[in-house]
């Protein structure tokens, strides 16, 4: 299962980003286009910020230098009230899940809904069925997040980050501490997520299975130029970047 | 062990080569590498060859394993001693940082405060009443036990002076008194600190720790008005609550010690409390505890969110918030036995 149906316009914009923690420069220079519809990729060896890079593009950290653009709007430029609006459009899958631990799966799904829409009590309940139902954890709304496996509780994140039907998804190292055919299906979820929602798509990842499996863009960071070395469709730098480093990460050294 | 057979090699004519007959050996470990480790790099020093043929295969590949990847300039922590100004200068910083960070949190906790004055607040009711019941109800037990045994406590010593005097009966006024009118609270705050502060500081640590707070922030959920705010109105609620239910505890000790020991009347004694204490002593106890609630959950709600993101900071966050909150108990009744003093109240 490919991507397919691309259109060409510009949904995030990241201009001339610098990332730095006090004075220790992350990332500096990041210019970078994900198109509307995109499953854009955010790769690179550990350590070298491609979670930092994330935290700024969803508006956890701002950015030393340069700026993040979705659609026209500056994320960082524009009001807080305004900043707010365009968070509610993301939906963000963390590392570790993140659920809310004191809460329910279902309360934890319903808390979005109940501070930003005017559903009712019943309404909210059904939408907590379908979410949960969508990623495959029909039943499980009276379970807490402590009582289900590392899997679960990432797919009932999944099922929270799209209770808002958000017009774009981001996933932190989705498939880290999964089996293989769990983070397989995660990986095909996402593809049915893009397929189905026509959502926008970015992962944090380095696993190549996933990111052939479903990357159609992507940008490379690297530790040690501080810098990003390589964008583009995935497989297309696996084949032809002129960076060898890229070449090497993309075939796991063979290369 | 390096050591000898480097000074060995020191000492005559420079040798021609080092090379290894390890025919005899049967088993090696890492005491073994570390020993070929040193010596090679003594050898690449003083540029006498040395050859690892005659070593195990396995001590070999493991030997070019460490030498695979040099390790980078720079890499390495610098573990120097810095002068005793540099960590003066550092330590400066780091409280007025702190300060700094203390009196923003202060600053967002008014804010969130007046948010929910004027009904703006996002934030679970369900969640409040779960935080008045847990620093509430859920704390009279101990609180209950704490303070009779306060009580008992004061009016025991006082008794052993008192009685001198055959002035047994003045054991009400001193228990009344110092109860009601700071003790109850300093008890009652103390515990709380313990109880309830560190809790906090643990919860939302834990969050942090999880991500959960992000979640929230990207969610456009503010972390002061869904978390700390319910915390911290459920303290200040309860603790003046706590504080009169303290003070009654406290006297009941005392009459404890005054009937069972003194051989005071029950009547005598509660009338003797009566006249010795008045509205004022009361209030200004209540306001002790109203002031030991802010602090203690501001403390508690700010070590947790400032924790970072590792098993041992969430313990280091719940230590810190009980620090915190005891001292500033300690400073806050000083400073308002202080004013209180200016005033003649």
């Amino acid at each position: 299962m490919t991507p397919t149906a691309i259109n060409n316009d510009a949904h995030i914009r990241v201009d001339d980003l610098t990332m730095a923690y006090g004075d220790f420069i992350v990332q500096r220079d990041l210019t970078f286009t994900v198109n509307r519809g995109d499953i854009f990729i955010i790769m690179g060896g550990s350590g070298c910020g491609k979670s930092t890079l994330l935290r700024h593009m969803v508006g956890l950290i701002e950015p030393a230098r340069g700026r993040v653009f979705y659609g026209d709007v500056s994320f960082w430029e524009t009001d807080p009230e305004r900043r707010n609006q365009m968070m509610r459009h993301m939906g963000i899958l963390y590392q570790g899940g993140a659920l809310w631990s004191s809460m329910t799966l279902a309360e934890n799904i319903a808390l979005p809904l109940k501070t930003y829409t005017a559903l009712n009590g019943a309404d909210i309940r059904e939408f907590v069925a379908l979410k949960l139902a969508l990623v495959g954890l029909a039943g499980f709304e009276d379970y807490y997040p402590s009582e289900i496996s590392g899997g679960m509780r990432k797919r009932a994140a999944l099922a929270r980050a799209m209770a808002l039907d958000p017009e774009i998804l981001f996933f932190d190292e989705p498939s880290a501490g999964l089996d293989p055919i769990s983070a397989r299906l995660l990986d095909d979820l996402i593809l049915e997520l893009r397929e189905s929602l026509g959502a926008t798509i970015v992962i944090v990842t380095h696993e190549l299975a996933s990111i052939f499996a479903t990357g159609n863009n992507s940008v490379f960071l690297d530790p040690d130029a501080k810098t990003m070395i390589a964008v583009g469709d995935p497989k297309m730098l696996r084949d032809s970047s002129d960076s060898p480093k890229v070449r090497r990460f993309l075939t796991r050294g063979e290369a | 062990m390096a050591q000898e057979v480097i000074a060995h090699l020191k000492s005559e004519p420079q040798p021609g080569r080092v090379i290894f007959d390890a025919g005899a050996l049967t088993q090696w470990d890492s005491k073994l590498l570390t020993f070929l480790i040193t010596l090679q790099a003594y050898c690449r020093q003083a540029q006498i060859p040395s050859e690892i043929e005659g070593l195990p295969a396995g001590a070999q590949k493991l030997l070019e394993l460490a030498r695979a990847v040099p390790e980078r300039a720079g890499d390495r922590r610098e573990a120097g001693r810095e002068s005793f100004l540099t960590r003066t200068g550092a330590a400066v910083f780091d409280y007025f940082s702190g300060a700094r960070e203390f009196v923003r949190f202060i600053g967002e906790s008014f804010i969130a405060l007046v948010r929910f004055l004027s009904g703006r607040a996002y934030y679970q009711r369900s969640d409040l009443l779960l935080f008045i019941q847990e620093a509430g109800a859920e704390a009279l037990p101990i609180v209950t036990l704490i303070s009779i045994l306060i009580g008992l406590i004061f009016a025991f010593v006082g008794a052993v002076q008192l009685v001198l005097f055959g002035a047994q009966i003045f054991v009400a006024n001193l228990v009344a008194i110092a109860i009601v009118r700071v003790m109850g609270a300093v008890m009652v705050a103390v515990i709380m600190a313990g109880r309830t502060g560190a809790a906090y500081a643990a919860q939302i640590g834990t969050m942090q720790l999880n991500e959960e707070i992000d979640a929230l922030k990207t969610l456009g959920i503010s972390p002061m008005e869904f978390l700390v705010l319910p915390r911290m109105l459920a303290l200040i609620l309860m603790m003046p609550m706590l504080c009169l239910y303290a003070d009654l505890m406290g006297i009941a000790g005392g009459l404890l010690v005054g009937v069972g020991m003194l051989d005071l009347g029950w009547a005598e004694y509660i009338n003797q409390t009566r006249a010795s204490i008045n509205l004022t002593n009361l209030f200004i106890g209540l306001f002790h505890a109203l002031v030991f609630g802010v602090l203690i959950a501001l403390a508690g709600c700010l070590r947790g969110m400032q924790c970072g993101r590792s098993a041992s900071a969430v313990g280091d966050a719940t230590t810190s918030a009980v620090v915190t909150s005891i001292v500033s108990i300690v400073l806050a009744t000083a400073i308002i036995t202080v004013i209180c003093n200016v005033l003649g109240i």
